[in-house]
């Protein structure tokens, strides 16, 4: 098994004729996902490669009953693509865009949430379960099939991560990007809890990073629901207070959300934190008990 | 991006907030004038972008023009945290019977602004959160429907039991909010709000963050900006798509994805070493990024070697490595540079670089970060 998207998931590219959208929707078919459609509107009817242009997301839907779309529509009109999507059905929507302004983004939370409809990101690289679907930019040949979830705030860093567990023998079950920006439709907690449901998912790899809180949330729901090993790292213990360190979410607040903050809270909810990168291969074995 | 006092009350003022008056002088002679205008005792207070303005002598009250002008000159030629004073604010010194706090947020956790009120105005509201938590207010708010009247109505009355005031206080509030909304902020901030002993509402002071994504659509903030109050380098970065924090170490960091960015930096650090930047040259394989990324940083003169972390995705390693050979050509850069590449065609780009520059990438981010460290103490 793994979490969120397997090899029946059935994908629409939104913003399909971009230069991104054209690009990543080769790349996701050649690794093998059902890459059934693409919209952009004002270009229905025209094709990338053989995939299918439509104008709207309902014809796109009602042609090809997909359950899943991805977003590489420039940051002005993502937030009502993410809208268009919520609204004709599709159950789990991957926002790969970035820089939304982050106020677009409040009413999209909450109407995607009443709609019952699963958001990943904005500003998010997406996720791939290997050997199965690939929805999003990750480059596909670094993955493994195997049995240890990755989720993290960032995008490179999870691909050093996810090279680092590759080289070591270690495959994944599902590696999930929830995306930079300070307004995120899916948090460490939910893939925590889907992680933790899952069968064929036996450990867990967390990359954090410094700003908000969700690192110390993930530490609370990690103590209190999850009996599964996870191991973390943080980013940013070097990073000036106040500066934006590029991701829009990345900034340390009034002396809030340091990694050393986030560090304290993780270790006392039972989590093993590496405190270089290169240490999570080895912590990730010695959990399994290989 | 953020913006100097005077500009943030301009703002407000537009919302209908109530603002003492003020104008902005560059030299103590404008000052003078200013003050002379103004008529009575001024503060002139230092426009930078930073906190700590009083603390570190950049407000000053001032009975004369005279007066007025010798502190403008003293402000003027201060560096608070490090940033120069290039500006004052000439205003009316106002009579003070209370000091109250007013801001909007955001809230990550909820996905919604949040107003905070204070009756504990005029100090740091962060001591305030730490020392009496209970004395400030917090409200969520829609910033479809805005903050709506009754809402304000509570939390001025929370905070203020004359009436009078407290009207004014609600309706300074959802003005605030709005503007908060309006101008795309990610902070905005009355601290203080002054009652005067005639009964008059009005803020003082004013902070605004705004978000950065949204500056396309407000070209009028935008063209706030304060290029003095930046580095020519954070410019000239930003107008290339880098992101660029210059620090104050001495290993220049090129690294495509914040989060790694972040990490290559803490891994600096761990192994000794101290990093001279953040640098995120972002997800495109545009060799001028490069380019651009070694001329800011060669120019650092704290520099003594160059540090790329490249992990290829849409990244394309060998449009670093041509983009690096470019560099090194154009600026003639001299100091010592360590690559560590992996990931989309990376062994085109180990071609390139053997044969056009000599160098030879590291193995793995530890061993490269280890020898630039090594370098950065030769």
């Amino acid at each position: 098994m793994s979490i969120l998207i397997d090899e029946r998931t059935k994908v629409i590219v939104q913003g399909i004729t971009g230069r991104d959208g054209s690009f990543h929707a080769r790349a996701m078919k050649a690794y093998g996902t059902r890459v059934l459609a693409g919209v952009t509107p004002g270009k229905g009817g025209q094709k990338v490669d053989d995939i299918p242009v439509f104008d709207t997301m309902s014809d796109a839907v009602a042609k090809t009953q997909a359950d899943t779309s991805v977003i590489y529509v420039p940051p002005a009109g993502a937030a009502d693509a993410i809208l268009e999507a919520a609204h004709a059905g599709i159950q789990l929507i991957i926002a790969v865009t970035e820089g939304i302004p982050v106020l677009d983004m409040v009413p999209v939370l909450k109407e995607t949430r009443d709609l019952g409809v699963r958001l990943i990101g904005p500003n998010c690289p997406g996720l791939i379960s290997p050997g199965k679907c690939k929805v999003g930019i990750m480059p596909g040949e670094i993955h493994r099939p195997g049995n240890v979830g990755v989720v993290s705030r960032s995008g490179t860093l999870t691909y050093e991560m996810v090279h680092q567990l590759t080289s070591h023998g270690i495959g994944q079950s599902t590696c999930v990007g929830i995306g930079g920006d300070p307004l995120i439709g899916t948090n460490f907690v939910d893939v925590l809890g889907l992680f933790e449901s899952d069968p064929e998912t036996h450990a867990i790899v967390m990359m954090g990073e410094i700003g908000g809180t969700a690192e110390e949330e993930a530490a609370v729901f990690i103590a209190k629901r999850m009996s599964k090993p996870v191991i973390a790292f943080i980013a940013g213990r070097t990073a000036p207070p106040g500066k934006r360190m590029g991701h829009a979410g990345a900034i340390i607040s009034g002396g809030a959300g340091t990694a050393d903050d986030k560090v304290r809270a993780l270790e006392q909810a039972g989590v093993t934190v590496a405190r270089i990168p290169s240490e999570v291969g080895p912590l990730v074995k010695k959990a399994l008990g290989r | 991006m953020n913006i100097h006092e005077y500009q943030a009350k301009e703002i407000f003022r537009t919302h209908g907030i109530p603002i003492p008056a003020g104008e902005v002088a560059e030299t103590s002679t404008q000052a003078e004038a200013i003050a002379a205008r103004l008529g009575g005792t001024v503060v002139v207070k230092a426009q930078v972008h930073s906190g700590g303005r009083g603390k570190a002598g950049g407000v000053k009250l001032a009975a004369t023009p005279a007066e007025a002008a010798a502190h403008a000159k003293n402000i003027l030629a201060l560096e608070i945290q490090g940033l120069p004073v290039k500006r004052v604010l000439i205003t009316p010194a106002a009579e003070i019977a209370h000091e109250y706090y007013l801001g909007v947020v955001l809230d990550r956790r909820l996905g919604l602004p949040l107003v905070m009120v204070s009756r504990e105005g005029g100090i740091d509201i962060e001591q305030v959160a730490h020392e009496k938590p209970d004395s400030i207010l917090r409200h969520h708010f829609d910033p479809v429907t805005g903050l709506r009247p009754f809402e304000a109505r509570r939390l001025a009355f929370a905070i203020e039991p004359d009436g009078k005031t407290a009207l004014a206080i609600a309706d300074i509030l959802r003005k605030l909010a709005k503007a908060y909304v309006a101008v795309d902020a990610t902070l905005a901030e009355i601290n203080p709000l002054v009652r005067t002993p005639s009964g008059e509402v009005l803020a003082l002071d004013a902070k605004l963050n705004l978000d950065d994504n949204a500056l396309y659509r407000h070209p009028e903030v935008e063209a706030m900006r304060d290029l003095t109050a930046e580095q020519p380098e954070d410019g000239e970065a930003r107008a290339i798509g880098l992101s660029y924090i210059k620090l104050e170490g001495n290993i220049g960091c090129v690294v495509n994805g914040a989060g790694l960015a972040m990490a290559t930096m803490d891994l600096v650090q761990h192994f000794g070493g101290r990093p001279a930047n953040f640098l995120d040259i972002g997800g495109s394989s545009d060799p001028r990024k490069v380019v651009t990324a070694i001329s800011i940083i060669s120019r650092d003169p704290n520099v003594r070697a160059i540090l790329f972390n490249i992990f290829g995705g849409i990244t394309r390693c060998d449009d670093v490595a041509r983009g690096l050979i470019q560099a090194v050509a154009e600026t003639g850069v001299k100091m010592p540079i360590v690559i560590r590449l992996t990931g989309t065609n990376e062994a085109e780009a180990r071609e390139i670089l053997r044969q056009q520059s000599g160098l030879t990438p590291a193995a793995t981010m530890d061993e490269a970060v280890l020898a630039a460290v090594e370098l950065s103490r030769a």
